[in-house]
């Protein structure tokens, strides 16, 4: 076959759960591709000498190999090519933004065809290792002892590269089960957490310990895990753990939640299940305010919680929105609508309880830092939404517990810390960090790719003192 | 897993358990709470530190049965194992150096400020406590604070113990004979911190109130615990969780108290009761490699 003629293959839809199914619970929407789905797909990629889609990846996954391998059946293999740089293709083939990376470069989809299904094609692979799973054979201890903190994307990844190179690393986490945003803000419906627990039961397996219910600064101090605990080198990998408000009147009405609290009430404590005590609220007019994916993780959840209605409140058009335009589809098809080109100015309550938002309509304007053109009011453009349940989705910070967890570490003036870009290593010699606590997109493949670097640095950081 | 040592009725619905916590005991410093876990469909709820014993590594904690995971906690049992006790959180009090000092305390709320008044009393303070209660069936901690304080007082709402009112009363008698304080701690329910704030307002008495919000994780992750101090938006669980009670919006904080109050009062429907916790799947056996 020529690229001609696998250009003229047809492109493999993503099989998903009819939208009638959907709503009852979290059950996952993108079902994964047959075989023979992943082969056909697999015949689409033209296995350019260059590879571009390479280029795109924030872990220089080897794209055109490891789909070479799922055209000659060899899954394992091709799961293990992926691995070589990626250590959780299940996790990142359901999560990562394909289109805006990969696949955006992708040959096929620059010559006017949909681009290959990379992610889709990624998540079998990894989903055939997790059926497929073997104890791995853990490497020759080094003697060395590495300290993980928190254990998201970052973490984790750091944890499994250094433990295959045989130090012996703990990793501590402040919540009651590990795994991160990608436990208590990733819905089930887009990554289930049976994924997620997996791939952490896979790090114990190589070796790696893991000290829940332990926040490093409170629970252990930074002396102690460097001093008499022998923990020669330390990643931080925290995240971005404290939401943003917008800081206007009535922010603190019964009814308003940050989308971590939303989130992590019915992903990590189970709201959601009658069995569970954790309370939440189950708004009827739900109003979600955001353009990311979290904000539409939150809307789709409002949903499956029983709300009448669920209206994404977003301040951009939908051009601008940085959520996956899956995610947005999935959101579409599900029923949620949107208010584009909308600010909030007020909420308005009732006996404490929020019963309105007070918007002001904008329009794009002059790009602004991010590039993206900048929302500005429209004069006497004012108008209401009834609304009894809110949803506060535009970002986080750096999480608080930095400079607890390492008293004296250097941030910038946004509170990320301060890194060799080389290195990821902090102004604290042997303190390295990595994820949302350094500049950058806020994704999980990006988490991981900074874990990975970050954990080469430490080795070289430890042979150094051998 | 956290061990439980004891597990005491004070009062009607009101318990205090002391626990295995030995990192818990060694690093809380008076000010800090915990947070518990019972088992794994219960909320993490959030409880002062009453007492501790980093020799023993175990700390105490009071906890008035209230909703359903609360329940759920006075009912484990010596040998039980709670699934998850994590802390200490929040800010530590600053002690400073105060020659003459006052804790008021309100409640279940009381027993958070032993620990407070022995570190004040160690720092060479004089005290004053005054504890109130609705009745006398509920006064608890009276003999601790005893030993801590250099004058106590007891007030019960209706009479039937101690000082007959609200301890607003005895703490504005001494206010307007003259007395005055370098610090006045409070911890109880929110209309009683407010009332307390009202009270030494006028003389510009420093008074720190440590506030009990909704809270989730306790590590600034979730805004919950949002509280408007001064004007500005402020985490009970990171920034404090005491603030300067002549800046806290208490009537907000009484309203977002409310936020699951419907749920909440539902019958109490006991379950099979889970203390004997199985490792998690992260966990590896002793003998397990």
């Amino acid at each position: 076959m020529d690229n001609k003629e696998r250009m003229q293959l047809p492109y493999q839809e993503m099989p998903e759960l009819p939208v009638t199914q959907r709503l009852a619970g979290p059950v996952e929407v993108n079902r994964g591709y047959s075989e023979q789905q992943a082969l056909a797909e697999a015949e689409r990629c033209l296995q350019c000498k260059n590879a571009p889609c390479v280029a795109g990846c924030p872990v220089d996954i080897d794209i055109p190999a490891f789909i070479k391998l799922i055209r000659e059946k060899r899954y394992t293999q091709a799961g293990l090519k992926i691995k070589e740089t990626n250590s959780f293709p299940a996790i990142c083939g359901r999560v990562c933004p394909q289109e805006q990376q990969c696949q955006e470069k992708c040959v096929v989809g620059r010559a006017g065809h949909e681009p290959v299904g990379i992610g889709h094609l990624e998540r079998f692979v990894g989903d055939h290792l997790i059926a497929h799973s073997q104890k791995p054979s853990r490497a020759k201890p080094t003697g060395h002892k590495v300290a993980v903190v928190g254990s998201g994307p970052a973490g984790l990844t750091c944890a499994g590269e250094l433990a295959k190179l045989g130090h012996q690393v703990t990793i501590f986490e402040a919540l009651h089960e590990p795994g991160g945003v990608m436990i208590y803000g990733i819905p089930e419906f887009r990554l289930p957490n049976d994924i997620v627990r997996h791939e952490i039961k896979s790090l114990v397996d190589l070796g790696v310990q893991i000290s829940h219910d332990t926040v490093v600064g409170r629970t252990v101090t930074m002396d102690e895990i460097r001093g008499e605990m022998g923990f020669e080198a330390v990643f931080l990998g925290l995240g971005a753990g404290s939401p943003r408000f917008l800081n206007i009147d009535g922010e603190n009405l019964r009814g308003i939640y940050s989308a971590n609290e939303y989130l992590t009430r019915v992903n990590l404590l189970q709201a959601y299940r009658d069995d569970y005590d954790t309370p939440i609220r189950r708004g009827q007019y739900v109003t979600v305010i955001g353009g990311g994916n979290v904000t539409v993780d939150a809307a789709r959840w409002a949903l499956r919680l029983g709300a009448q209605t669920v209206t994404i409140v977003y301040r951009r058009s939908r051009q601008q929105m940085p959520a996956r335009i899956e995610e947005v589809r999935h959101a579409e098809e599900e029923g949620i609508q949107f208010q584009f080109l909308t600010q909030p100015i007020k909420f308005i309550g009732e006996d404490g309880d929020v019963v309105g938002m007070e918007c002001i309509r904008m329009e794009l304007g002059e790009p602004d830092a991010s590039g993206r053109p900048r929302p500005v009011p429209m004069a006497d453009s004012e108008f209401t939404i009834d609304t009894d349940l809110v949803v506060i989705a535009i970002g986080a910070r750096v999480s608080p517990l930095v400079p607890i967890a390492v008293p004296g570490i250097e941030l910038d003036e946004s509170g990320h810390v301060i890194v060799n870009p080389e290195t990821l290593e902090s102004s604290v010699p042997g303190i390295f960090a990595g994820g949302d606590l350094i500049p950058g997109e806020e994704t999980v493949v990006r988490g991981m790719g900074n874990g990975r670097q970050a954990a080469q640095s430490i080795h070289q950081y430890l042979i150094g003192r051998d | 897993m956290f061990e439980v040592i004891s597990n005491q009725q004070l009062a009607t619905d009101i318990f205090e358990l002391t626990i295995k916590a030995p990192r818990i005991a060694q690093h809380h410093r008076p000010g800090q709470f915990c947070i518990i876990r019972a088992a794994q469909h219960c909320e993490r709820i959030p409880l002062s530190v009453a007492d501790k014993d980093s020799g023993a590594g175990t700390i105490t904690t009071v906890v008035q049965a209230a909703g359903h995971s609360t329940q759920e906690i006075v009912r484990f049992q010596p040998g039980d194992y709670l699934l998850d006790v994590v802390g200490p959180l929040g800010q530590p009090t600053h002690i400073g150096n105060p020659k003459y000092a006052a804790f008021i305390g309100g409640g279940f709320g009381a027993p958070a400020g032993y620990l407070m008044l022995k570190a004040l009393k160690d720092a060479g303070a004089e005290l004053l406590a005054i504890i109130g209660f609705r009745t006398r069936d509920l006064v608890i901690y009276e003999e601790k604070f005893h030993n801590v304080s250099d004058e106590l007082i007891v007030t019960t709402d209706d009479g039937s113990y101690g000082h007959h009112g609200l301890v607003t009363e005895p703490l504005g008698e001494r206010l307007a004979n003259g007395e005055s304080f370098d610090l006045i701690m409070v911890v109880g329910p929110v209309v009683m911190m407010a009332a307390v704030a009202e009270v030494t307002r006028p003389y510009g008495i420093k008074t720190l109130a440590s506030l009990n919000p909704i809270m989730v994780d306790g590590t600034g992750m979730c805004g919950a615990c949002r509280v408007t101090v001064g004007g500005q938006t402020k985490f009970a669980c990171v920034d404090g969780p005491e603030f300067d009670a002549h800046q806290v919006d208490f009537r907000e904080l009484s309203e977002r108290l409310k936020m699951y109050q419907a749920g909440e009062t539902q019958a109490y429907e006991a379950g099979p009761h889970q203390c004997k916790v199985e490792p998690r799947y992260w966990q590896v056996r002793e003998n397990d490699g």
